[in-house]
């Protein structure tokens, strides 16, 4: 990040400054080097709204997800403990966070754990930036464009954030498309319950290519992702239709940090 | 005299079996773990009336809505009429309730509309699955006695609904001769149009073994029906109302955290931690036969209808993996009827008999879900199959150390790396100088 200094909690601390919100990276967007492009675009659109915020740095550690939807409770407890040590270490109230499964399992697993937090995933921050006028949209960078939105589990039947992405989407100026299967009936990307990391059991067909059969259908110029798995998972199947020079797949946040020139 | 006898001896006999067999399937159910789901009694009435009452998940797909919502509303009022039928048999009298003068003619009237709307919705029903061939009634798990089931309940409906109409028709015409007993009351807005003139024909005598033979055959047939019920996947018409009252309330990503593991996990940590007085060491993980999952599990399974709308949006089922949520939950109530024979058969114990769930549900099928809550969101009467795929995991996992090898080396990475991925964990924040 050549134009500003993301800190670490560490680094807050040390100089006595208050942290207002934790950007909870997660491990895709930390390694996976097309997902670091969406952290970066957060980390950017959060230094715009002029937000003080910090992250874990290294003293992250996987939230536990997949271990637990791949029915490892005990690894999932680990990492949860360990995380909401940190976490409550630092006196973390709020945070923010771009992936789904990070958010969900913050969300909703934790505080039984205890960690409390007040967990926002960043289409819900910034569609709030935007209408507090924190940050602004400029100019018509998406005029004319057909944007659809590809709903995460994780984020639409999980936790009923159906909206927030849509209205950002709408307030860039591109015409919101919608796939044949949307919001509460939208297909699964084949990544979530541990699938990212292992073959699919044998069938006829891969999941990411079944909606990547939606996706052309709808005909867009730019499939909106809001996770870093399904932007994986999408990219494949665009790629596997051979559409990858007429169909962008974009996360939310690249495409608010496009809009706003950052 | 003598019908009476016979009327309230069959009342009886009917009432007994169906309380028997739904004690059993209450038992059984019991054989689940505990679980407390009686939290926010307002939200929970709200969602039974909205999802039972309402029926508000069925109208996604407004066809099979319209035709279910006739034959719901006919099975709930049609049986106000049942009401009578019962007391008319008690007692000897008939059409008791005709004192209710207009207000009885018109609902007489609009029980045979219902009736007619009913017998004409089961036909569509018939023609869906055995003309049209609907791709969510075709699957493997509905060979043999699914299919059979789902055939004979509809069929049952026809004749019930035939027979009801037929009964109307014979007292009308038997009222309007003036015959003796017959008196004039209620509307006959479908039947006289559509049996009457083919009744008229025949003599007062004939009309009378007519209209007796209809009803006792209308009234045998709801016994005969009533029965069936705890066999069949038509038992939804009543666990559906429970079912949907203890319905999840937390969001559906909320998975649950295992409290045996979290006493260990905090032991692992931190062999210094005080330990609970009385604490027991848990001894099993996850789900490797019915009885370790929850009561909630259970009613879920004898809830399910196995209409497929579930199996319809599961995004593994749709591109050819074996995986099928509507079987999930039909083997879980086939084993869990196994468990409850077996229990039956041995003095109130359970004998070993070498088998559990997973004799039931393969490997393939469990490994095969992204636990994306598709089929949750699906079902009309809030079933969660995903749940028990997940119990059954954790027990492949912790208990058999048998997951897939891509999934253990996932864990081992987290382990040693706190990612999925083989990253060194000091490069966590390299991004930050990229």
């Amino acid at each position: 990040m050549s134009e500003f200094r993301v800190r670490t909690m560490a680094d807050m601390m040390a100089a006595g400054e208050e942290t207002e919100i934790l950007f909870w990276v997660g491990c895709a967007g930390s390694f996976d080097e097309r997902a670091q492009k969406i952290t970066k675009a957060v980390a950017k659109i959060l230094h715009a709204a002029g937000i003080k915020f910090a992250i874990l740095g290294t003293e992250e550690a996987c939230t536990g997800d997949p271990a637990k939807r791949a029915g490892n409770e005990f690894l999932f407890q680990m990492m949860a403990m360990q995380n909401i040590e940190t976490l409550n270490a630092y006196g973390i109230k709020k945070i923010v966070t771009a992936c789904p499964h990070c958010f969900n399992t913050l969300k909703n697993e934790y505080p039984s754990l205890g960690g409390e937090y007040e967990v926002l995933h960043h289409t819900t921050l910034i569609n709030q930036l935007l209408s507090q006028g924190k940050i602004s949209i400029q100019g018509g960078a998406f005029a004319g464009q057909r944007i659809t939105y590809h709903d995460s589990c994780y984020l639409g039947r999980a936790n009923n954030i159906y909206e927030a992405p849509r209205e950002i989407i709408e307030k860039l100026d591109g015409a919101l498309v919608e796939m044949k299967r949307s919001k509460a009936n939208g297909l699964c990307c084949g990544a979530g319950g541990a699938q990212m990391f292992k073959e699919a059991e044998e069938g006829t067909k891969e999941v990411n290519i079944e909606r990547a059969d939606d996706m052309l259908e709808a005909n867009p110029n730019v499939v909106a992702a809001a996770c870093p798995f399904c932007m994986t998972m999408l990219r494949d199947g665009i790629k596997h239709h051979n559409k990858e020079a007429e169909i962008e797949v974009k996360d939310i946040a690249e495409l608010v940090a496009t809009a706003m020139d950052l | 005299m003598i019908a009476q006898i016979l009327f309230i001896a069959l009342c009886g006999v009917a009432t007994y079996f169906f309380a028997k067999n739904v004690g059993k399937i209450r038992r059984n159910i019991l054989l689940g773990k505990d679980i407390d789901l009686t939290d926010n009694k307002p939200e929970r009435w709200k969602t039974m009336l909205k999802v039972a009452f309402g029926q508000t998940k069925m109208a996604v797909r407004p066809v099979p809505f319209v035709l279910h919502f006739i034959v719901y509303a006919g099975f709930i009022l049609i049986n106000i009429e049942v009401l009578e039928i019962l007391i008319d048999g008690i007692f000897g009298t008939h059409r008791v309730l005709s004192f209710l003068g207009p207000v009885y003619d018109v609902a007489i009237g609009f029980f045979e509309i219902l009736a007619f709307g009913v017998l004409v919705s089961c036909i569509v029903f018939l023609a869906r699955r055995y003309i049209v061939k609907l791709a969510r009634f075709q699957s493997p798990e509905l060979k043999g006695f699914a299919n059979r089931d789902a055939a004979t309940i509809l069929f049952i409906e026809i004749i019930l609904m035939g027979a009801l109409l037929k009964m109307n028709a014979a007292d009308q015409i038997l009222q309007a001769r003036g015959i003796h007993h017959y008196i004039a009351a209620g509307s006959f807005p479908i039947s006289s149009w559509l049996v009457v003139p083919i009744y008229n024909l025949f003599s007062t005598e004939t009309l009378i073994y007519t209209e007796r033979i209809a009803w006792w055959f209308h009234i045998i047939g709801i016994f005969l029906f009533m029965n069936y019920l705890p066999f069949s996947k038509h038992f939804h018409v009543i666990m559906a109302f429970p079912n949907t009252w203890y319905s999840n309330l937390k969001a559906k990503g909320n998975l649950n955290n295992m409290a045996s593991v979290t006493q260990e996990v905090k032991l692992m940590l931190d062999p210094s931690a005080v330990v609970p007085e009385g604490y027991e060491p848990p001894t099993s993980f996850g789900v490797k036969d019915v009885t370790d999952l929850t009561w909630k599990n259970l009613m879920d399974a004898y809830t399910c209808t196995e209409c497929g709308r579930c199996t319809s949006v599961c995004p593994q089922n749709q591109t050819g993996k074996v995986l099928s949520p509507r079987k999930i939950m039909m083997d879980t109530r086939d084993r869990l009827d196994e468990v409850g024979k077996n229990i039956d058969a041995n003095n109130g114990s359970f004998v070993d008999d070498q088998k559990n769930l997973h004799s039931y549900i393969s490997e393939a099928e469990l490994w095969a879900c992204n636990t994306c809550n598709a089929c949750v969101e699906a079902c009309p009467i809030n079933i969660n199959p995903m749940e028990i795929i997940v119990e059954m995991r954790r027990f492949k996992v912790m208990e058999q150390s048998s997951a897939p090898a891509p999934i253990n080396s996932m864990f081992t990475n987290m382990e040693n790396n706190q990612a999925p991925w083989q990253f060194s964990p000091m490069d966590r924040a390299n991004w930050t100088q990229e």
